[in-house]
């Protein structure tokens, strides 16, 4: 699917040059945090967060408004580096690689469901679900069918050329979660995906969002504060003052 | 869940044998809590005793019970009545657990990780239940979303908690000294 691209070496997303992780790396561990800290100006988000987050495992990441849990999820994915710490992704350090390899790495290996904004409006549903595979180099044709089939394996098949902006909030989430996948990552970050929905409706596109994801072999992280989305996962995390509160840290499999 | 009720009820639909009403018990109700058998015979014999149901003659054959039981007019006014008397809408603040966060902060203890083990457990049912509402029939969807639905109360009852533990702990301090 990313063919040509010189950085992808299968879905990690990384090149086998990288340094190998130090001894004592969690095995089979897709994402690990080490003793975050990112502060904002004056105000700390993250003051030593350590989590590990095992292959294919779904977690859900909780904790009170402020907590520092968003601030996680976008340090473990790339999108902010941590002012001290560092992140594993794949048994490679990701936090010091160049800004252009971090967006690279966003763009092969990681997906994103945020709560809202995320599609083009402009766009019909198959432009926004295609959108990923052709900035992935996916000659037009091949990328096209692979987001039809993603329209339809979400039960979206007859919406494709309905433009986002006149979908139902619990469809553009499902275009979202199509959009997402359709690039077969690694791992899919989700911040509060059914925050915007009514609870029915946010519970479907969660068992959507989880079980495709469980079908894909898709390591999932997802930050929710609500309990029903987080029973979906295997498991949860508490974020309390920037860290993650004792005994939650270590992945499944570790435990 | 009221045993003596419940059976009464499923007696109103038509007579039946102790072990059919057994049967429909755990099926409906039981819920991976089959009622015993011996439970079964006592409450109907009760329930015979005060003039809700009646025994109708033990029929030939095996078993440890072959009579079968028909409700009476009292005992049918009685299912009338319970049925349409709302349940008492519980306040909720003598819960176990609430016992348990005051005596935590009383006795020094860490009341937020207990809070956090509550949490932790909760989730953990709401896990089994999820997954047995994605999988199973409508009955135990409809019972899954009850349980749910009560488990999300109790962890927003734990959150608000988790965030007033400061000023509980201070309230408790302050009511032992008696200032």
């Amino acid at each position: 699917m990313n063919d040509g691209d010189s950085m992808t070496t299968g879905r990690s997303g990384l090149s086998p040059a990288e340094p190998a992780p130090p001894p004592g790396a969690a095995r089979g561990s897709m994402l690990e945090a080490r003793d975050l800290l990112r502060a904002f100006g004056n105000t700390p988000a993250l003051q030593g967060a350590s989590l590990t987050v095992a292959q294919g495992e779904v977690l859900a990441v909780m904790g009170p408004s402020g907590s520092g849990k968003s601030t996680l999820l976008h340090c473990l994915a790339g999108i902010y580096t941590p002012d001290r710490g560092e992140v594993w992704f794949d048994g490679r350090r990701i936090d010091t690689l160049s800004e252009n390899r971090r967006t690279e790495l966003r763009r092969t290996a990681f997906g994103f469901v945020f709560q809202f904004g995320q599609l083009v409006p402009e766009l019909t549903a198959l432009d926004n679900v295609a959108l990923p595979l052709l900035l992935g180099r996916v000659r037009r044709r091949r990328a096209y069918e692979t987001a039809q089939s993603w329209l339809a394996r979400l039960g979206l098949g007859d919406l494709g050329a309905r433009r986002t902006g006149e979908l139902s909030g619990g469809q553009a989430q499902r275009i979202a979660i199509a959009r997402a996948l359709a690039t077969r990552p690694a791992v899919l970050f989700a911040d509060e995906p059914t925050g915007a929905l009514d609870s029915l409706t946010g519970e479907k596109v969660m068992d959507l969002l989880v079980s495709t994801a469980r079908q894909e072999g898709t390591t999932v992280v997802v930050v929710t504060h609500d309990a029903r989305v987080a029973a979906c996962a295997d498991r949860e995390v508490m974020v309390r003052d920037g860290r993650v509160a004792a005994g939650y840290g270590a992945a499944a499999a570790a435990r | 869940m009221s045993v003596p009720l419940t059976l009464l009820g499923l007696l109103d639909r038509e007579p039946s044998h102790g072990y059919d009403l057994k049967r429909d018990y755990d099926a409906f109700f039981g819920r991976g809590k089959p009622l015993p058998f011996g439970q079964v015979y006592s409450t109907l014999g009760r329930l015979a005793r005060d003039g809700k149901v009646t025994a109708g003659e033990a029929e030939p054959g095996d078993g440890p019970d072959r009579k079968r039981y028909a409700i009476t007019e009292a005992g049918r006014r009685e299912v009338e009545s319970w049925l349409a008397q709302p349940a008492e809408p519980e306040p909720h603040l003598q819960t176990v657990l609430f016992a348990k966060v005051v005596l935590a902060l009383m006795l020094g203890h860490p009341a937020a990780d207990y809070l956090d083990a509550q949490r932790a457990a909760h989730l953990r049912r709401m896990r089994e239940l999820t997954e047995l509402r994605r999988t199973g029939p409508t009955v135990d969807v409809l019972l899954a979303d009850y349980g749910l639905f009560h488990l999300e109360a109790d962890l927003r009852w734990i959150d608000a908690t988790e965030a007033r533990l400061g000023a509980l702990a201070e309230l408790v301090r302050t009511s032992e000294t008696g200032i």
